[in-house]
């Protein structure tokens, strides 16, 4: 299957080209089917890989499938071709997989939409995207699917554009991600400038043959962490990401938790050599921003009303998690908290999207509660993704953050408790999202009075086709943590670090060591901090908003994201706005001013110079002669001819 | 005395440039005095004419073959400049008959 490796991102492509040609006419639900069928395809393909790279010898698990040459500019050639390695394979895995349980739960909870083709168009656009990024050989591949990624992210946050407040969360998606862009396109530059192409596996090689010094590896590293803080929404450019939740809510699910925001991640992974020669100060940023967001993120979803939007700030909060990771050089512990984030966050958007479905397009979890009933389904899933958000084992969310929580506390150790309180944070505000919807009394009853065009206001269970994935999400969210078990005594060694197993062909180098660390030798008591930070968040929440124990804490501040936005506003409205009119007036007067000034001098000297030219035949005859008396003496007099 | 006057009169080189200085400056004179574009023409001619002549006597002082031929050079371009000459100042002076070089200032910056 290594050979047509190429068919991932074709699958999604002709089912893009199909339904832009006749959407309108297959109509619902067969559009649907028809892009779920691709992406369905997609994953075949990639199932096939996996077990073709299984077969290869260990460290030989590398395929490059050249297409054609796409930029061959002299001494800059680069190639359209796709890498299948053990991380690329893994992308694709759950790329395709999660995305086609969200293709099918799309056709359920987009029923009735006007616009129902074309939102699976834009879906497949966006698999072919997020493929051509993850299997991309090089950085210009990557940034064609990181750009396509981005795209689709803008025109499915403004999917409802005739609402004010989608169109404009799209453009504020869009305009932060250009940002990111910058650094990557930067990155792309300087690795071209230092090592003549862009190509990973010379990049890497570079790297780990010394061919890379200190600071260019630094800056490169750097410039696409600006890239990756920009696209997975980490301080200071997280802002779009919330207001992104003004999307469908498989758009949410599949674009803003489980892939595209998990690029960034994938990015830094695959340049991890790099990373790895960079100057100290480097990944310490990165496992700083990754943990300051973090903490922030979670601290304002405690204090969220929209059922969604919890679930967005809880995102961020994970992908700082994420960085977190990367920073202090656990690669595969980074890689498996994103596939198992993709899975129970995949599952939370899609449960709050069934629980959205159900109560009729309402968000605001204070007209909810006591759904758990009513929504049988729905409510056991999404209990199961919290579960696995919270830390609780065995589900998968508790090996991950558990592996992270290890490799951080070997490296620093104000860190490590920036990443337990922020454990116990995640578990409070989930357990206050799970009892706010699904338990206490139902406060949507009151409310069914003023909705009169409704008729019989009820919450419902969702069709079959929002619940199916759901269960089958579930189900990964349970086994998912197997794929990377710790070394414990009582655990199989043959079933122990099985993803770092799979990944160390490809990022092997770069992985930090921790043997005989403290942190490693302590492992029990490390379980044990983080089961029980997680199980004081939980039984906290549970005192507050469950048995009123305690009254609620929801601070104003947190409820407004700590006036972030405002203060970006604010910011650049103000000072901003001043020193842009500054840069404008600067660029105006003396730029334009030197460009304009140029242009009249000459301008001026040729009108001059021009009253030399009388038209008169004899006045240039004797200008002539003038000219071949001066010669003459020239020759004479200065040069001693004659 | 007789025979030293005529040793005197056998004409050396010298004449010959200084004849071919003279009609050079008659030449250049007329060219940049006159307003007649014919007569400002058979200036130039005359000017080309007076250097072929100094190529011809240098030449023929130095022993060396080379002036000689330069004189073919010009003979043939001043041949073709003055097809190409006549012919446009005979176009213009149809056009604007009694018109001078002076009039003819189109080009005038």
């Amino acid at each position: 299957m290594l050979e047509v490796i190429w068919l991932i991102p074709a699958f999604p492509l002709a089912g893009f080209l199909l339904i832009l040609l006749f959407g309108r006419r297959l109509g619902e639900p067969k559009s649907g089917y028809l892009a779920s069928a691709m992406v369905f395809a997609s994953f075949i393909v990639s199932v096939g890989a996996f077990f073709d790279l299984r077969s290869m010898d260990h460290h030989g698990r590398q395929h490059v499938e050249t297409l054609f040459s796409w930029v061959p500019v002299s001494s800059l050639q680069i190639d359209m071709a796709f890498l299948a390695d053990p991380l690329s394979i893994l992308m694709c895995l759950f790329v395709t997989g999660v995305g086609f349980l969200i293709h099918v739960y799309a056709i359920g909870y987009m029923h009735g939409d006007p616009k129902f083709s074309k939102f699976f168009l834009y879906l497949n656009l966006f698999i072919l995207s997020m493929t051509v990024l993850v299997l991309g050989e090089n950085l210009l591949v990557t940034f064609l699917g990181w750009e396509g990624v981005g795209t689709c992210s803008y025109l499915l946050i403004a999917f409802w554009h005739d609402r004010e407040s989608a169109a404009t969360a799209g453009k504020k998606a869009f305009i932060t991600n250009r940002i990111g862009d910058w650094g990557v396109l930067l990155a792309m530059f300087l690795a071209f400038e230092a090592i003549g192409t862009v190509s990973y596996s010379a990049l890497n090689g570079a790297a780990v043959g010394g061919g890379l010094s200190e600071g260019t590896a630094t800056a490169i590293a750097m410039l696409l962490f600006v890239g990756a803080v920009g696209k997975s929404a980490q301080l200071p450019l997280y802002i779009w990401l919330p207001d992104a939740m003004e999307g469908p809510t498989p758009v949410s699910a599949l674009i803003h938790a489980a892939t595209m925001v998990t690029a960034g991640v994938f990015l830094m992974t695959r340049v991890s050599p790099v990373l790895e020669v960079a100057a100290d100060w480097g990944p310490e940023v990165i496992a700083w921003v990754g943990a300051l967001t973090a903490l922030f993120a979670a601290s304002i979803a405690v204090a969220q009303n929209d059922i969604k939007k919890v679930l967005a700030y809880s995102t961020v909060s994970q992908l700082g998690y994420m960085f977190l990771a990367i920073g202090s050089g656990a690669y595969v512990a980074a890689i498996f908290h994103m596939v198992t984030h993709a899975f129970f966050k995949a599952l939370l958007f899609l449960g709050a999207g069934s629980v959205i479905h159900g109560m009729h397009h309402r968000q605001d979890m204070r007209e909810m509660g006591a759904l758990r009933k009513l929504m049988p389904i729905t409510s056991i899933t999404f209990i199961i993704g919290w579960l696995a958000i919270a830390g609780v084992p065995p589900f998968a969310g508790f090996w991950s953050k558990d592996e992270i929580l290890l490799f951080v506390l070997a490296d620093s150790v104000p860190l490590y408790i920036i990443g337990i309180v922020t454990a116990l944070l995640t578990a409070y505000y989930m357990t206050r999202q799970v009892i706010m919807v699904f338990f206490g009394e139902a406060r949507w009853e009151d409310r069914s009075e003023e909705n009169g065009a409704h008729g019989d206001f009820e919450p419902h269970e969702s069709p079959l086709t929002m619940t199916i994935p759901l269960m089958v999400l579930a189900g990964l969210t349970i086994v998912g943590g197997f794929i990377q078990l710790p070394s414990f005594g009582w655990i199989p060694d043959r079933a122990e670090h099985q993803l770092e197993h799979w990944t160390e062909p490809v990022i092997g180098f770069a992985e930090a060591g921790i043997e005989g660390s403290w942190a490693l030798d302590h492992q029990e008591l490390l379980i044990a901090i983080a089961v029980a930070s997680g199980l004081i968040g939980i039984t906290l929440a549970w005192l507050v908003y469950q048995r009123k124990r305690i009254k609620a804490v929801e601070p104003e501040i947190l409820e407004e994201a700590w006036r972030y936005d405002e203060a970006v506003s604010a910011f650049m409205g103000g000072p901003g706005r001043k020193s842009f009119e500054a840069v404008a007036w600067f660029d105006k007067n003396v730029i334009d001013g030197a460009v304009h000034g140029v242009a009249r001098l000459v301008g001026g000297a040729g009108s001059e110079i021009r009253k030399g030219q009388t038209g008169n035949v004899r006045n240039y005859a004797g200008i002539v002669g003038v000219g071949v008396v001066l010669l003459l003496a020239w020759f004479v007099v200065g040069r001693g001819v004659l | 005395m007789i025979a030293m006057l005529l040793a005197a009169a056998v004409p050396t080189t010298t004449y010959y440039l200084v004849l071919g200085a003279v009609l050079f400056g008659i030449g250049a004179t007329g060219l940049m005095v006159r307003r007649n574009p014919l007569i400002m023409f058979m200036c130039i001619e005359l000017m080309l004419n007076a250097v072929n002549l100094t190529f011809v006597a240098l030449a023929v002082r130095f022993g060396n073959i080379d002036g000689q031929t330069a004189v073919f050079f010009v003979m043939v371009v001043a041949a073709a400049e003055v097809v190409v000459g006549l012919g446009i100042i005979i176009s213009i002076l149809r056009r604007r008959p009694g018109a001078t070089a002076d009039d003819l200032a189109e080009l005038k910056g």
